[in-house]
Formats: structure tokens, sequence, C-alpha cells
């Protein structure tokens, strides 16, 4: 494929690739060719079905409200069936956790407004018979949300906005930290906190395969870097 | 006028140029809207503008490192706290030194983390404190006899502290973050608070276990307030029971200094995401957790789990009238 000049300015050729450097300074009257006419391949049309959290900083709250959804429905499942031996403190901090979570639901739902993305939780993957398994999860869920919280900040423009999430945050650390304790872990260990003491943060892009494992109907954050 | 020379000459002052005037994700969306709306003739006046929006955040970098700097005054009086501690013989308990040295060892490293941060971003890391750590400071009475005078015998009054610093520090950080929008160094600060509020949980289920007090690792307060009658003293919100930190608890003055304000609720706040016209004014709107749906019942929520679900932030000034000089002399 030959590589044409798209823009003469005053003798400056511009190779495609080179195109992209200058594209954000607004450059006017530049087209992006299409794919050369020669390539042809037989391509399934997959329909992509995921729903999208959208723009702005409705979308980082949009995320973060399909995570409280997924905790949210996962502790009202603990609680329904707990599991086998479970102690009377166990319990009441797990019942805690789980109106923590409901509540944080729904007070995403109501900020959102018409733009919240309800979600179908899946947790067929999770066996909630048993203290292991249940609080392994609910470890997997808190460390998650930690890390996502802490990792989501920098697509937040508004500072109320920015005040919201920190308003849960930390709550859901407390969480991890507790479920820590009950597993006998370190409440900040090596595997969330690193050697600056700082706890592990993780963009959305980099989360979403997981929590996607959690939802029947899949999510997409195309804006959410 | 060449704009693609311009463009290479800036970037060779500034290597991160490209990324400033467009990420490269957004400059892919950019190419068709931004350029049909924009002629080329008006290219200088557009190119001036996109530069000086470049540039904007930089600005931003005092304030930014006013934040990081106050970060490190709270980690430096932690740190000296949990050393002085740890190097307390007969103060904690073997079975208990783990637990306390976790902490230590996070405080360490914030430390050190916020001092090379703040130099990297061209400012200068504020020098250690000086600290009474019975609270005496110099307004209190002779220092050392503050109203946790056997911090440092008495490992159930060290825990009492120990559990002031972590909440109020989380409060402190939370603060800060709208500061922090945008910046380079929000993730970092984001991270930290969420370690401190691990602290913060761990401290609280350690006193309830050793049985010195019935707190959760949550902040559950006894009473609610109203927006317009805001529990400054924090004495409907202080769940510690330890009478003398109501303050660490309570709500004053607005954390942003331009509008909308937000308050600086106290934590037994059960409006979330209120604003305000002014520093002083009442704040109004938001969402009424106690209205919201919950296991029990689909049009409320109690005051214990509306309280003990939202952490509240704390504004610098409000931090430093409870720290200074009462810990920090």
């Amino acid at each position: 494929m030959q590589t044409e000049p798209l823009l003469n300015n005053n003798n400056g050729n511009m190779a495609r690739r080179s195109f992209l450097r200058y594209a954000g300074a607004g450059v006017a009257g530049v087209s992006l060719l299409g794919a050369a006419s020669s390539c042809h391949k037989n391509h399934d049309v997959v329909a992509n079905t995921a729903t999208d959290v959208g723009t702005g900083d409705f979308a980082a709250l949009n995320y973060l409200y399909v995570l409280e959804q997924i905790e949210a429905a996962f502790y009202k499942q603990v609680i329904a069936t707990p599991y086998s031996g479970i102690t009377a403190s166990e319990l009441s901090f797990l019942t805690d956790i789980r109106d923590h979570e409901v509540a944080h639901a729904a007070y995403y739902q109501a900020v959102l407004g018409v733009s919240a993305l309800n979600v179908t939780v899946d947790l067929s993957t999770i066996n909630f018979t048993t203290r292991a398994t249940v609080l392994a999860a609910a470890k997997s869920f808190e460390d998650l949300g930690v890390s996502a919280y802490s990792g989501v900040g920098l697509n937040i423009v508004l500072p109320q906005y920015m005040v919201l999430i920190t308003t849960i945050a930390s709550v859901e650390a407390r969480h991890a930290a507790l479920i820590d304790i009950l597993l006998g872990d370190d409440f900040v260990g090596s595997d969330q906190v690193d050697s600056n003491g700082l706890n592990i943060s993780a963009v959305p892009s980099a989360l979403l395969p997981t929590i996607n494992k959690y939802l029947k109907t899949k999510i997409s954050a195309t804006v959410l870097s | 006028m060449n704009i693609y020379n311009i463009i290479e000459e800036i970037e060779k002052v500034d290597p991160d140029f490209q990324d400033r005037i467009s990420p490269r994700r957004a400059a892919i969306k950019n190419i068709t809207s931004f350029g049909s709306k924009v002629a080329v003739a008006a290219l200088p006046f557009a190119l001036g503008t996109m530069i000086k929006k470049a540039y904007a955040q930089t600005a931003a970098s005092a304030a930014v490192l006013a934040s990081l700097n106050f970060a490190l005054t709270l980690e430096y009086l932690e740190a000296s706290f949990y050393d002085t501690a740890v190097a307390t013989s007969g103060l904690i308990p073997s079975a208990n030194l783990a637990f306390i040295q976790s902490i230590q060892a996070d405080e360490d490293k914030h430390v050190t983390f916020l001092q090379s941060a703040i130099t990297a971003a061209g400012g200068t890391p504020v020098a250690k404190g000086t600290y009474d750590f019975t609270g005496g400071g110099k307004t209190t009475g002779p220092t050392g006899k503050g109203p946790f005078p056997d911090v440092l015998s008495n490992f159930q009054t060290f825990l009492s502290v120990a559990e002031t610093f972590e909440d109020t520090g989380v409060r402190a950080y939370k603060g800060q973050a709208p500061i922090l929008v945008g910046s380079t160094l929000l993730t970092a600060a984001l991270s930290i608070h969420a370690v401190e509020a691990r602290h913060a949980a761990a401290i609280r289920y350690l006193r309830t276990s050793l049985g010195y007090a019935t707190v959760k690792p949550w902040i559950v307060s006894p009473t609610a307030t109203t927006l317009a009658t805001l529990d400054k003293t924090g004495v409907d919100s202080n769940d510690t029971g330890i009478t003398q930190v109501n303050a660490n608890y309570g709500g004053s003055t607005s954390i942003t200094t331009a509008s909308p304000f937000i308050p600086a609720s106290p934590e037994n706040m059960t409006t979330q995401n209120a604003t305000a016209t002014s520093a002083t004014a009442v704040a109004t709107g938001g969402v009424n957790i106690l209205t919201l749906p919950s296991v029990e019942s689909t049009t409320s929520t109690t005051v214990a789990v509306a309280t003990a679900a939202f952490d509240e932030p704390l504004n610098m000034a409000d931090v430093v009238a409870i720290l200074v000089p009462a810990f920090i002399i």
C-alpha cells in the first residue's frame, strides 16, 4: 500500500500515520481513507450486545453503579442462603455490608436517573454453601471494588462527583479489610497494597473482563480510560 | 504559518505535548468533528487557545503541591505515632504487634512516597513535625498532659487515638480529592485514601474484639442530621465511645472554593450529593438516603445503614484545627 500525502501545507507532506499526530490540532479538510478495496474477507457478523456506560462523568458513575449492583446481588444471596456454620458475628458483619451495597446501588440509581445502567447479575459461578468459597468471593469483590474506585478517578471532571465516589470508596475499603480479617489474612496484604503503601488501582478497561463475568447483560465503557 | 513546525518546536521542550492536546483515543474521535468546524484560516487563534488549554493543568500545581504537603503532614504524624508505639516497650501486646506493624509499615512508606512525589512535582516536602500524642499540645495545658495521658502506656488508650487518627486521615484525604481532579497525583491520593480506610476498619475491629469498645469497622452514627442543622460538633456523629474526639466526626465549612460548594458533612449526614451556592449557604438537593429502598423496606433505609454506607470529607482547615496544636505542636 502506497503512503500518499494527504495534505500539503507550506510544503509539509504528511504520511498517513503521522496524520494522527496532528489530528487533535484540528487540521481541517482531512479525512481518513477507508480500507483498501483490494482486501476482502468473509467475516461473520457478530452482534455487539454490550450496553455502554455512556459519556461524561456519568460513564464513571455507571461503571461504579454496575459494580455496586454485583456486590448487592452477591451479599443479598449470602444472607438469603448463609453458608453452613456462619457465626452470629459474621452474619452481622455480612448483613451490614449487604445493606451498604444495596444503599450504594440505590444511590447511584437515584443520581443517574434515566441514564442508570441497570444490569442483571450472574452469580452462577459462586458456591454459596461454604465459608471458604463465600468469603473468597467476598474478598475478590471488595478488592476489585477498591481497585476500581482507586483507578477510575481520572475519568471524573466535576469535583462534586469526585466527592461522591470517595464517600463510597473508603467504605468499600473498610469492607475489604474486614473480609481479610475474617479470612485470617493481612488487611493490607501485598496482594492489594504495593511497596509504596498504596492500594493497587486498575482502570476500567482492565477490570471490565472480570466485571462482565458476573453480568448476564454485558457492559462496555468506550470513553473510560 | 506552519502549524506542524510550531507543534514540533513545542514538542522539543515538552515531549508530552501531543498527549496534552489530544490523547490518542480522543484524537481518533476528534478528527471529523473539530476539523469540519474550524477553517484553516482561523487556526492561529484556535491554536493559541488550544495551547493555553493544554497547559492549564500545570497552573493548578501549586494547589496540588499544597494538598500533597498537607497529606505528608498527616503521614508524618501517623508514622511517628506508630514508630514511637512499636518502640515503646510494654505498650503493644505481642499478640497484636504484627497487626500494628502492618499499619506502621504503610505509614512509613506513605511518608517516603509523598516526599518523593512532592519533589518530583517540583515542590519542597515539608519537614517532620513535633508531636504530643496525648493531645495536650500547647493550649490545653503542659505538653504531655492532654486528654490521652496514658496513650503510650495503655494499649486501650493507644487504640483509641489510633482509631481517631485513621478515621480522620480518611476524611482528610477525601477532602483533598476534589482539589486533585485531573491531576497525575489523583490516583495515588485515592490509593492512599483506600489504605487508610483499611487501617481504620482494622483498628475498629481490634478495639471491639479486645472488648475495649463496641464499634463496627464502619462509622455508624447514633442520630441523623439535616442539611439545615449540620452536626458541626460531631456529638451525634461520633460512634467511637471516645467523647473527646467529637470534632473529628463533625462537619463544618465547605470543601471546595468554587461553586457548587460541597458541604463538609458530619459523619451522620444522610443526604448525599447536596450542593450549596456559597461556602456558608445551606446545601440543597442531593439524594436522601433514608428514603431509598433497602432490603427491609421498599421505601426506606435506616439511619445506621445510611450513615455507615458513606464516609464524609473534611476540609484542610478543619483537620488542621483538630490536630494543631493538640497533637502537632
